[in-house]
């Protein structure tokens, strides 16, 4: 399994040699035996994420918009150069193949991110479009610098004006004399950024954001803190709260951006989308599934940890397994996601919940396995993001 | 009472699906009699020392379509199955290049990213159709085929849980499965891929057996028909038994044996008694007869109906049937005891590539081409092939150090113009030898002993009608329904208390022993068609 091309800098720090494949690539999971240091590090200083084993697509062309504004959600026409928009695209029935974020580097040029490779997706819904996709995930390192001082780590390598660069916003900077991309994205729910460049240059970039950070408290990060953030932050993870259509064996499998609480991406005034149709119809009736966060209730945690003799233990780390939940006529949703938020000191999960069970403020339970039992703790339907702070887009 | 009064039934071939059909008669308390004529079991599932030392798998040489129902019920693990994975298939290229899918999916794509960033995505979403494909074709393998024609209450129930089987499928996959029911592999493929040798490697699984071209409509689903072997779950796997696929035979006749059934070897059946229409017992080489109230078939549907049988004994359009099933030959075996490991000019060295299947398919036309020779009457000049190398996944088959290697050659036709004889074999010999030494050019001087199988020799010495691996073309025109012939799809013959359980019926060759289980189950059931 190949490392990235951050991996001369990222295997000498992985203490932990905790490493997970992602896309193909090593990826660490932690760089500390233990994560905590490396979550925090997001929340109150700065953690450094190699997100090179995202795929990267160029897309370029006079059709570009045309073809864009077909293939994703939402309203590509919307997005002036220099934005950078989150968005999903669906399948003919309106569920979802993949997410990801799409920057607007020119007037005929496009950055794409996605989990899983698109190309021939991209290729099928170009038929006679002047537009070209090119490859770049390999050629592009990525690296995610998120936390409240992460704007202070980049602006003191750069004379260009960080500040100017507002939330989902994209710019062409030197970053201590190497040319990169700067945008204000993340996978954390905090101020962050994600800066692309050159594989060749990624080794110098490293070394010139640890150089830099040092004195704002930056800590490599890997993927077991990041996850606690993204669901702080209640963003969905391809594969794990949703199964790409792709990959799904079930019809029953597949989600659409609705039932995944993201109708806010779904522009239906849109003339034509792949999905469209099925997804203005489901528009009108509802979904009849919805992903939503979850409150677990400390006391009832605290009843049934107490019921085997113990006091509440809470998961040290995210969780990715299906888990039931229950309503009053037995299990409407499942949890696919979870963790104990050190930060809000409350446990939450992501869960797909059927009709009723979804609507917020809704009593439900999930399980919770206590010394080999399978119990039953209860839990809210809240609002996501669980976290939010004013700095993420100030 | 002689002896033979003993027993309830007859088989007659102790190949894998004949020791099937044995063990789960005897599973039900029937005190059964198989009767092989070589002097071990197996049939084409056979390991033989042919040179000292060297273990070879002389004919079928990979496991993968057995059906995991048999190995649980008869309790094989138990009785000394082991299958070793086979986890990647090398493609050398002749230019120098290779192409290599490997068990790991990142690694794959990686690998046919490199040939073509489309079809590293395209080759993800046909995994996923044909993971669907097999899902919705995977219950016909272990169901006894209904007659579309009758009205039996038994048919018609059949016939509408198929019914609603497919209709469960939803419009794209259904209409997806008609393609792969009609198409040929290389139209097929052509849809999907536009890397060559990627395409002509999956093509290969397409006519392995068949006396067809990767271009020949109806390839598509013998395709298919390799996608549904499954181990542990897991669709599409192939496997290597420990000890070589005589290990399968044997395990089974392990199984057989501790339920009471009694096998006699060097033991060959001249021909089925039949008194008032009804099999009574069997008629030895040698003059000696055994007396049983149900005779079975494990031999191919030619050979059993049209040497075992009296004619006189089956309607006519029956007889008319099985001289039209077509069962010609099309692939011969070289097995090679070699002194080194051969080493790939593309990818030098011994490595994980030699671990797994080794295919000569470098392209399409190819592949097309070694069937034009095949079509006029000559063994292939450059020949596809399907090599293992037994000995890197169980040491036991080579002394240490040294190797088996097993190649699977296609296309050797049975009816070579001129007949097969000594010096035709040898010459097919050199040609698959020459063919691969292109690729590993030491692969000459390290062999010390050399097998070549002809469709021929699978005639003589494994009783395979036109030496055909399957019993039987696996096209659709004799698959399913009309498996060996219309009408007698359900293991029953036209003679009553004679029945056929070996790959000439549903589902059809391989390791599977689909055939087998199914023959025994509808025979404890009883009765007439």
């Amino acid at each position: 399994m190949p490392g990235t091309p951050l991996h001369e800098r990222t295997s000498a720090l992985c203490r932990a040699s905790n490493w997970r494949r992602w896309g193909g690539f090593l990826a660490a999971g932690s760089y500390d035996l233990y994560h905590d240091r490396e979550y925090w590090a997001i929340r109150n200083a700065a953690g450094l994420i190699d997100v090179s084993p995202l795929y990267k697509y160029l897309i370029r062309g006079p059709d570009a918009v045309r073809f864009l504004d077909r293939l994703v959600t939402r309203n590509v026409r919307k997005c002036a150069v220099g934005r950078v928009m989150y968005t999903p695209w669906c399948d003919g029935d309106g569920k979802v193949i993949d997410d990801g974020t799409l920057a607007r580097l020119d007037e005929g040029v496009f950055r794409l991110t996605s989990a899983d490779p698109s190309l021939l997706w991209f290729h099928d819904n170009a038929a006679g479009m002047d537009v070209s996709f090119e490859d770049v995930s390999e050629r592009t390192a990525a690296l995610a610098l998120q936390g409240p001082n992460a704007r202070k780590i980049l602006q003191a390598l750069t004379s260009a004006d960080m500040d100017g660069l507002r939330f989902f916003g994209v710019m062409d900077v030197d970053l201590a004399g190497i040319p990169v991309s700067v945008s204000r994205t993340g996978y954390t729910g905090d101020l962050g950024y994600e800066v692309w460049v050159d594989a060749a240059q990624a080794i110098p970039l490293w070394d010139a954001l640890m150089e830099s950070g040092r004195s704002y408290g930056i800590v490599p990060t890997g993927l077991m803190a990041l996850d606690m953030a993204r669901i702080e932050a209640g963003l969905v993870l391809v594969t794990v709260d949703y199964v790409p259509t792709h990959q799904a064996l079930l019809e029953s499998q597949k989600s659409t951006p609705l039932e995944l609480g993201l109708a806010w991406t779904v522009d239906l005034d849109k003339e034509h989308f792949v999905g469209r149709d099925a997804l203005a119809r489901q528009a009108e009736t509802g979904p009849e599934w919805r992903l939503r966060g979850l409150e677990i209730d400390w006391v009832s945690l605290e009843q049934a940890y107490g019921s085997a003799g113990l006091p509440p233990m809470v998961p040290s780390s995210a969780w990715r397994t299906s888990v039931p939940v229950y309503g009053g006529r037995g299990q409407v949703g499942y949890a696919t996601s979870g963790c104990w938020s050190p930060l809000l000191k409350k446990y939450i999960a992501l869960a797909h919940l059927e009709g009723t069970a979804g609507v917020l403020g809704t009593s439900l339970e999930m399980e919770v396995t206590v010394e080999h039992q399978r119990l039953r703790a209860a839990a809210t339907v809240v609002e996501t993001p669980f976290f939010d702070p004013p700095r993420k887009r100030g | 009472m002689g002896r033979e009064a003993a027993y309830d039934a007859i088989v007659i071939g102790g190949g894998h699906n004949g020791l099937t059909t044995a063990a789960y008669l005897a599973r039900a308390g029937r005190n059964v009699l198989v009767l092989e004529r070589r002097h071990l079991v197996g049939g084409s599932t056979v390991t033989e020392e042919v040179f000292p030392g060297f273990k070879f798998s002389v004919l079928s040489y990979v496991v993968s379509l057995l059906r995991p129902e048999i190995i649980r019920e008869l309790e094989l693990p138990r009785h000394g199955l082991e299958i070793l994975p086979l986890e990647s298939t090398f493609t050398p290229l002749p230019n120098g290049d290779q192409l290599t899918r490997w068990a790991d999916h990142d690694q794959t794509r990686r690998e046919i990213y490199r040939h073509s960033p489309l079809d590293a995505d395209a080759y993800d979403r046909f995994g996923q159709l044909m993971y669907r494909m097999a899902l919705a074709v995977k219950p016909i393998l272990s169901m006894v085929p209904p007659d579309p024609t009758s009205l039996s209450r038994k048919d018609l129930r059949g016939l509408l849980s198929l019914g609603k089987h497919f209709r469960d499928l939803g419009e794209a996959d259904f209409f997806m499965l008609y393609k792969l029911m009609t198409m040929s592999s290389a139209d097929f493929l052509d849809e999907w891929f536009e890397t060559d040798p990627l395409k002509a490697t999956m093509s290969a699984s397409g006519i392995i057996g068949t006396f067809l071209g990767p271009r020949s409509p109806g390839t598509a689903y013998v395709q298919l028909h390799h996608y549904m072997g499954e181990i542990d779950g897991a669709f599409r796997a192939w496997g290597f038994a420990r000890g070589g696929t005589g290990a399968v035979a044997d395990s089974i006749a392990s199984a057989a044996r501790e339920l009471g059934v009694t096998i006699r070897n060097d033991t060959a059946v001249e021909q089925v008694i039949v008194r008032g229409g009804r099999a009574v017992g069997v008629a030895l080489e040698g003059g000696e007869e055994v007396r049983a109230p149900t005779v079975i078939s494990g031999l191919d549907p030619r050979r059993t109906f049209l040497h075992l049988v009296d004619e006189g004994d089956l309607p006519p359009d029956f007889v008319q049937s099985i001289r039209r099933y077509r069962s010609v030959g099309s692939s011969g075996k070289v097995n090679l005891a070699l002194g080194e490991l051969p080493n790939f000019t593309s990818l030098p060295g011994d490595g994980d590539h030699l671990r797994g299947a080794i295919s000569i398919s470098p392209s399409q036309d190819y592949l097309e081409r070694a069937y034009d020779d095949a079509k006029y009457g000559e063994f292939s000049r450059h020949p596809y092939m399907d090599v293992i190398i037994p000995s890197l996944i169980d040491p036991g088959m080579a002394p240490p150090g040294k190797h088996v290697m097993s190649c699977f050659v296609q296309y050797a036709p049975y009816k070579l113009n001129g007949g097969w004889n000594d010096e035709r074999r040898e010459a097919f010999g050199d040609a698959v030898i020459d063919t691969l030494s292109e690729y590993a050019p030491n692969l000459k001087s390290a062999i010390i002993h050399r097998q070549v199988v002809t469709p021929q020799d699978m005639e003589d010495e494994f009783g395979l009608t036109g030496g055909n691996i399957f019993h039987g073309e696996l096209s659709l025109q004799q698959l399913f329904f009309l498996r060996p012939a219309p009408r007698w799809a359900n293991y029953r013959t036209p003679i009553r208390d004679f029945y056929l359980c070996g790959s000439g019926a549903h589902p059809g060759g391989g390791i599977c022993g689909g055939p087998g289980r199914l023959a025994a189950l509808e025979i404890l059931k009883g009765g007439a068609r």
